[in-house]
């Protein structure tokens, strides 16, 4: 019954575990329901018995902005946690999405002012009918409309809450479970489709979703620590870029072979 | 009736102070003319600029932009469409605060061809007449490149232009004040590969300084530090020539010079061919003021220029039906064509660089070569930058790699340091059905109208496109790329993906009052007292970075300014 054939991480990593652990509320597998159960993302599903032997102890240093400020359901954190990993999974090069702590960064844009548009355009009249067009308009005239990028009326905030929905609601359909249910190669199936505008969401393509959720991922892989991606510089590790320098010495700019460059982010540039 | 406060008259007010608002403020204080600079942006300056690191603030989220939210444009490729607005950053950006775009450009000062000021006149006597497809409206700017040298020095000498020599372009009179930037083994491979293609490279003109520098007006300006962050961002050295470490501390010094930023223009007043002053918002308190002045400088940007004479109702809008008028005619942009070039076997510091550092070819610019066999006039500038790539925005990959997942991860990361792009600035000639005017729908924050947006490339673009990314493909295999990107598309332009704010036009200068808006002054023919001053004034797009000639051209409308202020008069 089980379709997990690939090792996943939940969204926030193991720590949901030894909360449940410490709490004591999942010993036996006990269906937890209700507002609490909804939150820990359990919704009346038998959690798994923990079999770490973590203690408050050995965890490591909090990381206090490992938090929500968006979501409210953990099941929604969950579901955008494992489309990211899909989108930029762990390999040899490093940790994916949820390593580099890419859910927790969404989750924070959306609470943001870039989470309602702050900065965007939003005098109506909208034309974003979604039989012809959605988050791209290509509507009116006698010509076909050029693409003229972004024309919802919805707000970031609003697009990811209905395309979450979305991808929930496709994949009960499509494989009668959920998508944090779905083995990796059923949740590529589902991005797919999203990617090829066959899933539905009201108001924009789900193309539109879907590349925004590619966007997202990447900002959260690679934008300074500050914003609670990238995790420990990994993304930028990775890519061996040098992140904030304040600057390269003439014999680094001339350099005919590739050097190698510890990096540093606005942290450091903060507090020195 | 919203009240306004009216007060004292002043000799010159210009709106907004970016590159050629600094410029003139500078220019006329210093000749002891009172200036008011009206700023709708706020004051800004090396300090600002320490935690300027940050990719996603700055270049993602477009931190030191102009706020959409007040104010955008609409767009549509023709007249048939609907035009909606632009409701998030794409194509281009625009400024906004104390030294406006010029506070975070890249800072590559390239002067315009010899041709390019006489175009029609000279592709005429190489060609003839039909050379010039129908539809087609350039025409010569009323100036020729030697009366524009003079300026041009200045502005060189002002920033501390940073370079050696500019084979295939005009003559200059003087030596650049500084040596070119270093740089790295990807602009030595592109030098090094296209003059074996026989091409004339050089690195290009650059306003990040080589060597500290002591301009003429005494601002002291750092050396660049190459640690890129520095296209879109502030400069924190005060190494990048900016209006807010050059002509606005210098027009400042003179007591001259009344700078109020969070002050945004909504209309110039006027009164039989003659304006009288500027109304603004104080855009904090919501205060409206008329500011009575001898001579208006309307310094905001192409399209600000354009929306701000049209809102205003001075001048005549162009009619795209009748081809009479001339506020709004003549809007261009540029083809914007490139390849990228995968090394399997090479890597470089891609991080290291400096906005206005790259090599460059003017081999296909201009009328450097024989157009004869080809149909299309003009050309464009190829380019390679090292300008400090950055990790969200560059994630390119080699065609045929999915978009997302384990190969595309991969991929990404293998190519980070292992990719170059070649690019090219295309010219883009001036059509009949291109063209700026006011939208009948969509309005800013104070319910005044957006200005719209009419553009798409013409046929003769889109062979010039073409032509330049075959050139731009080819230096890329020729530099030993195992893999390289597919062409650009240039069938319409897209308004989406950032390409280079390089918007002109529209408010065009020329010798003739009927096919022009502004003399080669940059004085309005319908307004003695105003001056038109940016890219707007360009009755044509060349294949360059654009600022060079707009701030020559702003020290040549301070030269106007400061005579005007004399005499009187029509000064051409
Ligand atoms: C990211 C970026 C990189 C660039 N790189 C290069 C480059 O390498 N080389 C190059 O040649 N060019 C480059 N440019 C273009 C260059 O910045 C512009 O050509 C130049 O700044 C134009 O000068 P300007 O004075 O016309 O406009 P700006 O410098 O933009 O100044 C106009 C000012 O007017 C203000 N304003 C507008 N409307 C009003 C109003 N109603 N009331 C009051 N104030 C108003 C604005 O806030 C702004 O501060 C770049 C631009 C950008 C955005
Ligand atoms: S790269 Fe040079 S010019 Fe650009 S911001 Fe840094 S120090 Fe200034």
């Amino acid at each position: 019954m089980s379709k997990h054939d690939e090792k996943k991480l939940d969204a926030k990593g193991s720590s949901r575990r030894k909360f449940l652990k410490s709490s004591g509320m999942a010993v036996g597998g006990i269906a937890v329901g209700g507002a609490l159960g909804g939150l820990l993302g359990m919704n009346g599903k038998g959690e798994q018995p923990p079999t770490d032997t973590a203690t408050e102890e050995t965890q490591p240093a909090q990381q206090h902005d490992q938090a929500l400020e968006y979501f409210t359901n953990r099941a929604d954190f969950d579901l955008l946690g494992q489309a990211t990993e899909r989108i930029f999974p762990e390999d040899e090069n490093g940790p994916g999405a949820i390593g580099l702590g890419v859910p927790y960064y969404i989750d924070h844009q959306l609470a943001g002012k870039w989470g309602i548009n702050a900065k965007d355009y939003r005098q109506g009249p909208f034309f974003d009918d979604k039989t012809e067009s959605g988050g791209e308009v290509r509507l009116g005239g006698q010509q076909e409309q050029p693409y003229l990028g972004y024309q919802s009326q919805l707000r970031y905030h609003q697009v990811y809450d209905l395309g979450i929905e979305a991808i929930e609601k496709y994949s009960q359909e499509t494989f009668n479970e959920g998508f944090t249910a779905l083995d990796g190669e059923q949740q590529d199936e589902v991005l797919v489709a999203l990617e090829n505008d066959e899933v539905d969401i009201p108001g924009i393509k789900s193309s539109f979703f879907f590349n925004i959720l590619r966007q997202s991922t990447l900002e959260g892989a690679y934008a300074d620590p500050l914003y609670g991606g990238n995790k420990d510089m990994q993304g930028w590790k990775m890519k061996e870029y040098p992140g904030v320098q304040l600057r390269y010495k003439p014999e680094q700019v001339e350099s005919k072979e590739f050097i190698d460059i510890k990096p540093s982010s606005l942290h450091t540039t903060f507090n020195t | 009736m919203i009240m306004v406060t009216k007060l004292p008259k002043t000799d010159v007010v210009t709106v907004g102070v970016g590159w050629t608002g600094g410029i003139i403020a500078a220019e006329a204080s210093k000749a002891g003319l009172k200036v008011v600079g009206l700023e709708r942006g706020g004051n800004r300056g090396t300090a600002n600029f320490a935690m300027k690191h940050d990719e996603l603030r700055y270049a993602i989220r477009g931190e030191l932009m102009q706020d959409l939210s007040r104010e955008t444009l609409t767009f549509r490729h023709n007249r048939d469409q609907r035009a909606l607005p632009m409701r998030q950053y794409g194509s281009f950006m625009l400024g906004n605060g104390v030294g406006g775009a010029g506070t975070h450009w890249n800072g590559m000062t390239d002067r315009y061809n010899p041709y390019d000021f006489e175009i029609r006149s000279k592709t005429i006597e190489r060609y003839g007449e039909d050379k010039i497809a129908d539809g087609l409206l350039i025409q010569d700017w009323g100036i020729t490149y030697d009366e524009m040298e003079p300026y041009y020095t200045m502005f060189d000498k002002m920033a501390g232009i940073s370079a050696d020599e500019t084979p295939l372009r005009g003559e200059r009179s003087e030596p650049f004040p500084n040596p070119a930037l270093i740089h790295g083994p990807e602009l030595g491979l592109f030098k090094e590969v296209t003059k074996k293609m026989g091409l004339d490279p050089f690195t290009m003109p650059a306003a990040n300084n080589s060597q500290p520098y002591k301009n003429p007006d005494g601002q002291h300006l750092a050396t660049c530090q190459m640690k890129g962050f520095c296209e879109r961002f502030g400069c924190e050295y005060g190494a990048k020539a900016s209006p807010n470490v050059t002509v606005v501390p210098t027009a400042l010094k003179t007591g001259n010079f009344d700078l109020r930023p969070h002050s945004e223009v909504i209309e110039v007043l006027h009164k039989g061919g003659r304006a009288t002053g500027v109304i603004y918002v104080n855009t904090r308190t919501g205060e409206r003021f008329e500011q009575p002045a001898e001579i208006v400088a309307v310094t905001s940007y192409t399209f600000n220029n354009n929306r701000l004479l049209l809102n205003s109702k001075l001048g005549t809008a162009y009619n795209p039906e009748t081809g009479k008028g001339t506020i709004g005619k003549n809007y261009c942009y540029q083809v914007i064509v490139g390849t990228d070039g995968f090394f399997d076997d090479r890597k470089f510091n891609t991080a290291i660089g400096s906005g206005g550092l790259g090599a460059t070819v003017d081999n296909f610019n201009a009328d450097n070569f024989d157009h004869t066999d080809f149909d299309f006039i003009h050309g464009g500038s190829v380019i390679i930058n090292q300008s400090g790539k950055r990790p969200i925005e560059n994630n390119q990959v080699p065609p045929g790699t999915p978009k997302w997942g384990k190969e595309f991860k991969n991929q990404s990361i293998k190519y980070y340091n292992r990719s170059l792009n070649v690019h090219a600035y295309g010219a883009v000639m001036p059509h009949v059905n291109n063209y700026l005017d006011l939208d009948p729908t969509y309005k800013d924050v104070h319910g005044n109208p957006l200005i719209r947006m009419t553009f798409d490339f013409s046929e003769t673009d889109r062979k010039r496109g073409h032509f330049l990314n075959e050139k731009t493909k080819t230096i890329m295999q020729e530099m030993g790329a195992t893999h390289v990107s597919e062409n650009t598309s240039v069938e319409h332009y897209d308004i989406t993906t950032y390409q280079a704010t390089h918007n002109t036009g529209g408010v065009i200068m020329g010798a003739d009052p009927e096919t022009s808006a502004v003399n080669n002054y940059l004085q309005m023919w319908e307004a003695d007292n105003v001056f038109v001053v940016g890219g707007s004034a360009y009755p044509h797009q060349s294949g360059y970075n654009a600022t060079h000639t707009l701030a020559a051209l702003a020290y040549r409308a301070s030269e106007g300014i400061i005579n005007y202020s004399k005499d009187g008069g029509k000064l051409a």
